[in-house]
C-alpha cells in the first residue's frame, strides 16, 4: 500500500530520487567530530525561529503607540505567550552562537577553501542576513534600548559622505524613529528577510552537497574515477550522482549515520536552551538588556548604550576609531574582510592539523581578539577598554594579513592519502 | 530554435528592444516602492516650531525640550562658564571657532548662541545620535580643568558647554544649534530665525 504510494508520487515528482540525493545516499566523510553539530542545530534554530515568530505575530502590534505594550500583553495574558516570547529571544542568542561555532569549524578546518568558496559566500550572506534580522526584530518591542540601538546603527549610515542624510532619512521614513520606522522594520523582519533567509539557506546546501562535506582532516573523500582499489571503496549505496563520477572512500551515508548523530547534538543542544529558557529568560541582560523593560523615549538614552552580545566585535571596532567615517567603514570592513577569506588564503592545505605553527598562533589570537572585541563591546567607553579595543582591533585585522603572506609559502605538514580510521 | 534559418538580426534587434522596454518599465515600478519609504506628509507636517519660557530656568539647570521629536537642550549657563568658554580650552577642540556649518549664522561666536546666558542644541550626539549627557560641576573627571560639559554615554564623545566638541573623541562636529529665537517676553521660540516669526 504504501509502496504504492511512493510510486505513484515518483512517476509524478522526483520524491525518493531527491531524498536520496541528499539524505539517503549523500556521501558524508567518516570523521566528523563535534564541530559538526552545529550547521544542523543552525537548521533546528532557523525552524524553532519562524514557528515562534509567526506566533508572535498573532498578538504583537506594530505601531509606535501599542507595540511595547502588546509585547507586556503577550508576556501576561497571553496563554503560553511567555514561553514563545522567550523560545524566540533566546532562539536569536542561540542563532548567533551555533553560527560563530559553525563558522569556526569553517576557519579551523578550511571548509572556504576551493572549490568551496561560493559555499562560504552563501553562508556568509546567511550570517548577514542574520544581523539584520537581529537588529530589526531588537526594535519590535519598543522598548528604550531598542530604540536607542537603531538610532545609533541607522546613524552610521549618515556615515556615507553627500548621500549619508537622505539615505538615514529614507531609512527611518521620518525625522526621528518612529512608528513608520517600526512598521517597516517589522515588515521586513517577519516577511522580506526570513523569505531571502530560507532561500539562501536552500542555496548554501545545494552548494554543499554539489562540492562535498569537507572533514576535519580536510582531504576528499572523492577519488578519480577508477583511481581505487575495488576492496578499498566505501561499502555503502551512494547516488549516481556522486558514484558515477568519482571513487568514493571514507564515507557513509548522511542518513541513518549522521541524522542520528545530529539528534545527538540536538539533545545536548535543548539541554542548555531550555536552561535559559526557563532559569534565565534575559540572559543575565545579556539577552534581553534592562534598558528594554521600559518604553521607548526619544528624550533619554540609556546611561550605558550597549548593542545585543552577538554584535558586540563590530560595534567595539566602531568605536575604538576616534573618526566617524572611519569607524563606520572599518566596522563594515571587518564583515568584508571574512567575506574574503577564501581569497586572503592561498595556501593549498586545508586542515589546521596540516598547516603551520605561524597559522595556528594566527587562528589562536584570532579567536582571542573577536571574544574580547564582543566583551568589550557590551562595556562602557573607558581608556583602558579602548585601548584592549584598539589592539584587539589590530589582531582583527591583522589575522587577513597575515595569513595573505604567510599561506603563499607556507610550511605545511604532509598530508595522508587516506582520512584513517 | 536559436539555430532556426531564420533572420537573426532581427531576432536579436526584437530581444535587446524587449529587454530596453522590459528594464524601463521595472525601473518605473521600483519608482513608488522606493519612494513610499520617504517621510509621510503627516510626519513632515509634524515639524512645527515650539516655545519654551526660560525665566523660571534657575542657573546651571538643563531642560529637554522636544522639538521634531528630537530632544533640545537647553541650558542656562552661570557666568564662570561663559568665562570659561571664552578661550579657556579651545585648543582641546576640534572646531573651537564653529567653522563647520553646524548652527545659524547668529551663532557663530564663542557661545554659539545670540543669548549668551542660554545654549539651545539638539541633544543628538554628531556621532551616531545619542543623548550626550549633561555633566554639571563633575566633567573634570572626563577632560581636566573643565567643570560642567556633555558626555556621550554611548561612544564617549565630550562637548563643552557650547556644543563644542573636543579632540580624540569619534564625533566628528559640534553639535547642531538649531534656529532659535526669542519672543519679546522673553519666551523662547525653537525653530524660527528671529525676523521670521
Amino acid at each position: 500500500m504504501l509502496t504504492n504510494i511512493v510510486n505513484w508520487i515518483d512517476k509524478r515528482i522526483p520524491m525518493t530520487e531527491t531524498f536520496n540525493k541528499h539524505v539517503g545516499q549523500y556521501p558524508a566523510p567518516v570523521n566528523f567530530n563535534f564541530w559538526y553539530f552545529f550547521g544542523s542545530l543552525a537548521m533546528l534554530v532557523l525552524v524553532n525561529q519562524i514557528l515562534t515568530g509567526i506566533w508572535l505575530t498573532m498578538n504583537y502590534t506594530p505601531s509606535g503607540a501599542e507595540a511595547f505594550a502588546s509585547v507586556e500583553y503577550i508576556m501576561r495574558d497571553v496563554e503560553y505567550g511567555w514561553l514563545l516570547r522567550y523560545m524566540h529571544s533566546t532562539g536569536a542568542s542561540a542563532f548567533f552562537v551555533v553560527v560563530y561555532l559553525h563558522m569556526l569549524r569553517g576557519m579551523m578546518y578550511g571548509s572556504y577553501q576551493k572549490p568551496r568558496e561560493l559555499l562560504w559566500l552563501f553562508g556568509m550572506f546567511i550570517y548577514l542576513v542574520l544581523m539584520a534580522e537581529g537588529f530589526m526584530g531588537y526594535l519590535l518591542p519598543w522598548g528604550n534600548m531598542s530604540f536607542w540601538g537603531a538610532q545609533v546603527i541607522i546613524s552610521l549610515f549618515g556615515a556615507i559622505p553627500v548621500i549619508g542624510d537622505d539615505l538615514t532619512l529614507w531609512i527611518r521614513g521620518d525625522y526621528v524613529i518612529s512608528g513608520a520606522t517600526l512598521n517597516r522594520f517589522f515588515a521586513l523582519h517577519v516577511i522580506a528577510l526570513p523569505l531571502v533567509l530560507v532561500i539562501l539557506v536552500f542555496l548554501h546546501i545545494v552548494a554543499l552537497h554539489e562540492v562535498g562535506s569537507n572533514n576535519p582532516e580536510g582531504i576528499e573523500i572523492k577519488k578519480p574515477k577508477g583511481s581505487v582499489a575495488p576492496e578499498e571503496l566505501s561499502k555503502f549505496t551512494y547516488h549516481k550522482q556522486y558514484s558515477e563520477k568519482y571513487d568514493i572512500v571514507d564515507a557513509v551515508p548522511f542518513h541513518p549515520y549522521y541524522s542520528v548523530k545530529d539528534i545527538m547534538g540536538v539533545v545536548g543542544f535543548l539541554f542548555f536552551f531550555c536552561a535559559v529558557i526557563f532559569f534565565a529568560p534575559e540572559g543575565g541582560g545579556y539577552f534581553l538588556e534592562k534598558p528594554n523593560f521600559e518604553p521607548a523615549n526619544p528624550l533619554k538614552t540609556p546611561e550605558h548604550i550597549a548593542p545585543v552580545w552577538y554584535f558586540g566585535p563590530f560595534y567595539t571596532i566602531l568605536r575604538v576609531i576616534p573618526d566617524k567615517l572611519m569607524g563606520a567603514g572599518l566596522m563594515f570592513g571587518a564583515i568584508v574582510m571574512l567575506f574574503l577569506l577564501p581569497w586572503f588564503d592561498r595556501g593549498t592545505v586545508k586542515s589546521v592539523r596540516y598547516r603551520s605553527t605561524a597559522h595556528k598562533v594566527n587562528l589562536i589570537q584570532f579567536c582571542i581578539c573577536f571574544v574580547v572585541l564582543g566583551i568589550l563591546g557590551t562595556k562602557a567607553a573607558s581608556p583602558l577598554n579602548n585601548f584592549l579595543g584598539m589592539v584587539t582591533s589590530v589582531g582583527y585585522f591583522g589575522f587577513f594579513i597575515a595569513l595573505w603572506f604567510y599561506s603563499k609559502n607556507e610550511k605545511t605538514k604532509p598530508l595522508p592519502e587516506r582520512i584513517s580510521h | 530554435m536559436s539555430s532556426a534559418p531564420e533572420n537573426n538580426g532581427r531576432r536579436r534587434f526584437l530581444t535587446l528592444a524587449t529587454a530596453v522596454v522590459g528594464g524601463a518599465g521595472t525601473v518605473g515600478v521600483a519608482v513608488p516602492f522606493i519612494k513610499s519609504w520617504n517621510p509621510s506628509e503627516k510626519a513632515k507636517a509634524a515639524g512645527a516650531p515650539v516655545e519654551y519660557d526660560v525665566s523660571k530656568m534657575s542657573p546651571g539647570q538643563l531642560v529637554r525640550v522636544k522639538w521634531r521629536g528630537k530632544p533640545v537642550y537647553v541650558v542656562r549657563r552661570t557666568d564662570e562658564v561663559l568665562e570659561q568658554l571664552k578661550s579657556g580650552h579651545n585648543d582641546q577642540l576640534k572646531d573651537p571657532d564653529s567653522i563647520e556649518d553646524q548652527q545659524p549664522e547668529y551663532a557663530v561666536n564663542s557661545h554659539r548662541s545670540p543669548n549668551p546666558e542660554f545654549l539651545v542644541a539638539l541633544g543628538v550626539c554628531t556621532h551616531l545620535g545619542c543623548a550626550p549627557t549633561y555633566r554639571a560641576g563633575d566633567f573634570n573627571e572626563i577632560v581636566e580643568g573643565v567643570a560642567n560639559g556633555f558626555f556621550c554615554p554611548c561612544h564617549g564623545s565630550k562637548f563643552d558647554m557650547a556644543g563644542r566638541v573636543f579632540n580624540n573623541v569619534p564625533a566628528p562636529l559640534n553639535l547642531v544649534v538649531p534656529p532659535h529665537s526669542y519672543l519679546d517676553n522673553g519666551v523662547l521660540l525653537i525653530g524660527v530665525d528671529k525676523g521670521d516669526a
